[in-house]
């Protein structure tokens, strides 16, 4: 006998090689002209057994052997390792098949010399479209069907299923893509191999050139993005520690208000930073004109490079840090800090020698992610960066400037990605394990040290002027869409939000006549749209990696984050370097923005779900199978209820963020999808700054209702006495 | 339901990587007894019994529920139903929903799920109680809710992870007199795990003595206590003064003991002459202000009174033993002589 899973995916391979289109549609995925524009007879739309019959496509034949292959185990005990082995068989042999025609056969024609026999003059294939990839999940769960036979999740077929579609999802779009970087790197921009031409390449002085130190000329990108993010690390993790430190630790009155700035980087789209430092303090900047007629000083650029850039990476990421340290000041238990003083130590003495050593993993984890965050940072440089080029920039010039040379983005992107890596591994392997978090579930009674007078006074020196400097910026980014031109005429208007939405009444009804209407939707429609598998995937990553057990987890976890720590610059080059081309072809489509946001933005509801699900009791997924559910079951009536709450933050924050991505999406938009962010960064280069405001303005207040309602829901909704405190948890994993 | 069923366990093994949990353990549960696992923490019983449910696979040997070879068999897959340490009521469903979920997802027709879960918590003593939610009801009820959602489902083998733990030591006799009751009532095999010997003894038809990951004893209550079969055995089940002594001679299954100057006739149990390990209750003492024949001096080094009997340490001849005397009206003063004879039960030889 087949199971039911195993029969439902074998019918819908077969349905699928039968009866929908194989290849990818020009149309778009949800038309359906094909079933009435030749279908089986035209070469476009045919499906896989009418390819074959008809178009003298016979290398996709050998798919319906392995197809067939599963139908052997019909009669068979259900769970023996013979069908086991049969159904690995067929579903490895098949996958194998897809992927070597696939890459063998193009839109060029067969390039690979084993397939040549079965591929007469001029035969070319596209895209995998409906039918090919619903066939390249039959034969994925055939695979995991088999290994649950041979043990796999404890045999659980739900189970081993889930972690084979994950597994291949990051495979698809994070491993494929950056391992297609790799290649492309080693070859010319006609794609031959040229080892040497990449040698030449890494080691252009315009990455790694030193000319800075000996005086005249610049440094290289890499010099550059490095110095940057070890500077931006510093001062986040010192700011954000100071910020933690009055928050925690002091009597300070406006707690609550300095709080609310953990959620600012969440909402703040990219340039805007930039875009009011600039308007404070550019040639033309408000403070820059006070201080220069006031010292009779000119006017000067100095914003524009380093100075700047730091600037901005250190207001837009000193939230980050400080939520962090939040959770690592609070973790240090009150109780030793009362031990210490107990033995005699004084507030000082008890700050230097007990509290600030248990905090040191979390500072140097503070400062990884201010690294991470400022090497992987596009918007800042990109308006600030002046002649001081980074790695991210510098990919971007190489891909859509005059230059392109797709080799030297490549080249780019790989020392990028390795710095960033070597980062991530290293808060991954070093401090993954090694926080020294006192706080056990046992109540602790103790009162938290307040902090030593001096170093009180100190915090608040820096917190202060921070904080209200930080309030004046996002004052400023509201108010800036309001006036004529910044900097220069200041008179009152409402010029800009008018150009940008205005609905003027038509003939028939409304029309959207706003420039930036366009964008506005589609990045509204774009972003609703990839909420759904993002908090889906990250939801079910979570859910493996906190209730089930298997070999390679570690492994596992490590790949699913690992998307996090890639730049968005990089997963843009590489998406357009890989989905340019057969077997999938995604360029130019919305898809490719769905599936990048996906990628980029899954973590977050692997860590939403994560700090819901270790709260929920493990035993009750362990009552709901002994009570004769399945996992599916238990996943859908058990956990899916009580997870409530952090699936709605993971559709809020993925949602959020979709909306405020930039550096990954200037790479993937297209002229039918323009996204708002991409929209802004053309009015930013045009010198548009007020537009560019108001249009901001508008994002922040959409996100910032989203983000409210989020939390109004949450806040009303009870569960018996067991309402968790999911929405902190949820905040805290962006 | 196919009547009760038997568990039986044939070397079965649980390694968790480098660690051995259950090391190659044998036992076989009659079908409609209740059989405690009982052990320190750590020693395997709780794998033990989550390799019964199936929500650990065996890495060797062989499980078999009611002659089927369950080994291999997925948790969902076994007949079997669980009461868990935390009860694991699902917050979210109304207490006559937790009751019903096993039914429901097992495609029961609503009429009989609604029939039977309400049956299920009468048999508890629960009836009427269907649609508050398991937080508003107290620790003991929400207990009886969990054992309600797994009878419901008349399972082969019922299984209770340390129902107690989470109950308040008034409580706890209770409930478990009550469990036990349920149990005979319904006449279903069950295994029982806890690391109380007070509730092992109380509950169990047989009780199987687990220590690092190996099967020490199995036996009925009486046997256990009263023939421990090594030295854990006796020091685990009710406290045991555990000494040395000389066996002189063994004669028709008789030994001639002599410890610290008491001569005893004792069963052998396979002990020969030489040196041995003697175990004696502390009740199995009787402590006499003056001397008197076949009694030996001992000195007395506290006394505690605890209302209802009092507890000596005393310095033997034999070693420093432990003695609980219910003669509370007239206690020993700490720092006195007293004389000490031993009753004729309680006391055992234990096998090296």
């Amino acid at each position: 006998m087949l199971n039911r899973p195993l029969a439902a995916w074998l019918a819908a391979g077969w349905a699928a090689a039968l009866l929908l289109p194989w290849y990818m549609l020009d149309d778009g995925l949800f038309s359906f002209v094909w079933l009435t524009e030749g279908y089986a007879g035209d070469r476009d739309y045919a499906p896989a057994l009418f390819q074959v019959l008809w178009h003298e496509r016979y290398w996709l034949a050998p798919l319906g052997l392995f197809l067939a292959l599963p139908l052997l185990a019909v009669g068979r005990p259900d769970n023996g390792r013979g069908t086991g082995m049969l159904l690995v068989a067929a579903g490895a042999g098949g996958l194998f098949w897809l992927l070597l025609q696939g890459f063998g056969i193009d839109h060029r024609g067969v390039s690979l010399a084993l397939l040549e026999p079965l591929v007469p003059e001029g035969g070319r294939q596209y895209g995998m479209g409906w039918g090919a990839s619903l066939v390249a999940l039959a034969f994925l769960f055939f695979i995991t069907q088999g290994l649950a036979a041979h043990g796999l999740a404890r045999g659980d077929v739900f189970v081993a299923g889930s972690i084979g579609l994950v597994v291949a999802l990051v495979a698809a779009f994070i491993f494929f893509p950056v391992l297609t970087i790799l290649s492309s790197a080693l070859r010319d921009n006609q794609g031959a191999l040229a080892p040497f031409l990449f040698l030449d390449k890494l080691f252009d002085g315009r990455i790694w050139g030193t000319a800075c130190l000996t005086g005249g000329g610049r440094c290289g990108s890499a010099w550059n993005s490095l110095i940057l993010a070890v500077l931006t690390g510093l001062s986040t993790t010192l700011l954000g520690l100071a910020f933690a430190l009055v928050v925690t630790r002091t009597g300070f009155r406006a707690k609550r208000m300095l709080r609310t700035l953990t959620v600012l980087p969440i909402i703040t789209p990219p340039f805007v930073i930039g875009l009011a430092i600039i308007l404070l303090f550019g040639r033309s900047g408000a403070v820059t004109q006070f201080v220069a007629d006031l010292l009779g000083l000119d006017a000067g650029r100095w914003v524009y490079g380093l100075p700047g850039i730091l600037f901005a990476q250190t207001l837009a990421f000193t939230p980050i840090a400080f939520l962090v340290l939040i959770g690592v000041v609070e973790g240090v238990s009150p109780s030793m800090e009362e031990a210490a003083q107990t033995l005699r130590a004084d507030a000082w003495t008890t700050f230097t020698t007990v509290s600030l050593p248990l905090m040191r993993p979390g500072l140097a984890n503070a400062f990884l992610l201010g690294f991470i965050e400022s090497l992987a940072d596009f918007g800042n440089p990109l308006v600030l960066g002046g002649s001081y080029d980074v790695l991210a920039t510098d990919i971007f010039f190489a891909i859509v400037g005059a230059q392109y040379d797709q080799g030297r983005a490549a080249v780019l992107a790989i020392v990028l990605l390795s710095f960033t890596l070597m980062a991530f591994w290293a808060q991954q392997r070093w401090l993954g394990r090694r926080s020294y978090a006192t706080v056990s579930g046992k109540g602790d009674s103790g009162l938290p040290l307040q902090l030593p007078p001096a170093l009180r006074r100190l915090c608040y020196v820096v917190v202060i002027p921070w904080a209200a400097l930080t309030a004046v910026i996002y004052l400023m980014i509201l108010f800036g869409g309001f006036v004529e031109f910044w900097g220069r005429d200041h008179t009152l208007t409402l010029r800009h939000y008018i150009h940008a939405f205005s609905v003027v009444e038509g003939e028939h009804g409304l029309v959207w006549s706003g420039a930036a209407w366009n964008s506005f939707w589609t990045t509204l429609q774009i972003a609703a749209i990839s909420a759904v598998p993002t908090a889906a995937l990250g939801l079910l990553t979570a859910w493996l990696l906190v209730r089930q057990s298997f070999g390679f987890k570690r492994a596992f976890e490590f790949g699913t984050m690992l998307s996090f720590a890639i730049p968005g610059t990089i997963i843009g080059v590489s998406y357009i370097l890989a989905f340019n081309v057969p077997p999938l072809e995604l360029t130019g489509t919305g898809i490719i923005l769905v599936i990048s946001f996906v990628f980029r933005n899954m973590p977050v509801g692997v860590r939403a779900g994560i700090a819901t699900m270790s709260q929920l009791d493990r035993s009750l997924d362990e009552a709901s199978l002994t009570l004769r559910a399945n996992s599916f079951t238990t996943v859908r009536k058990v956990i899916l209820p009580l997870l409530r709450p952090a699936i709605l933050a993971a559709l809020v924050y993925s949602f959020v963020r979709a909306m405020t991505a930039i550096s990954a999406v200037v790479f993937l938009v297209s002229a039918n999808y323009e996204m708002a962010t991409t929209y802004i960064l053309g009015r930013v280069e045009n010198g548009d700054y007020g537009l560019a405001i108001a249009y901001c303005s508008v994002l922040i207040l959409v996100m910032l209702a989203a983000i409210g309602l989020m939390q109004w829901v949450v806040g009303h909704r009870r569960l018996g006495r067991r309402a968790p405190s999911v929405a902190s948890a949820a905040e805290q994993t962006s | 339901m196919s009547g009760p069923a038997s568990v039986r366990f044939e070397d079965v093994t649980k390694r968790f990587g480098e660690v051995v949990a259950v090391d190659s353990i044998s036992f076989e549960v009659e079908p409609g007894n209740l059989v405690t696992l009982l052990g320190p923490s750590g020693c395997g019983k709780t794998t033990t019994l989550r390799m019964i449910a199936g929500l650990e696979l065996a890495s060797a040997g062989r499980i078999v529920i009611g002659g089927r070879d369950v080994t291999a068999l997925p948790v969902t897959a076994r007949d079997v139903a669980m009461v868990f340490q935390s009860y694991a009521l699902f917050p979210h469903m109304t207490v006559a929903e937790n009751v019903a979920y096993g039914l429901t997802v097992s495609r029961v027709p609503k009429a009989e799920v609604r029939a039977r879960a309400e049956r299920a918590l009468e048999l508890v003593g629960l009836a009427g109680y269907g649609a508050r939610l398991p937080s508003e009801l107290s620790g003991g009820q929400q207990q009886r809710v969990a054992v309600a959602r797994a009878v419901v489902l008349e399972p082969d083998v019922l299984l209770f992870d340390e129902p107690l733990s989470n109950l308040d030591a008034k409580l706890r006799r209770r409930v478990r007199e009550e469990i036990r009751e349920l149990q005979q009532k319904l006449g279903i095999t069950t295994v029982y795990v806890t690391h109380d010997q007070e509730e092992a003894l109380a509950v169990s038809d047989r009780i199987i003595v687990m220590n690092q990951a190996v099967i020490a004893q199995e036996g009925t209550p009486r046997q256990l206590y009263e023939e421990p079969a090594s030295r854990f055995v006796a020091d685990f089940i009710g406290d045991a003064n555990l000494v040395e002594a000389r066996i002189r001679a063994v004669e028709n299954g008789h030994a001639q003991v002599e410890a610290g100057g008491l001569g005893l006739q004792l069963p052998a149990r396979g002990s020969a002459a030489g040196p041995a390990l003697l175990a004696i209750r502390p009740r199995s003492i009787r402590l006499h202000p003056e001397p008197r024949e076949h009694a030996v001096r001992v000195r007395v080094d506290k006394a505690t009174y605890l209302g209802g009997h009092m507890e000596y340490e005393v310095e033997a001849p034999l070693g420093p033993l432990f003695v609980v005397d219910l003669a509370v009206d007239r206690p020993l003063p700490a720092g006195s002589d007293a004389w000490m004879t031993l009753a004729p039960r309680g006391v055992t030889l234990v096998p090296a």
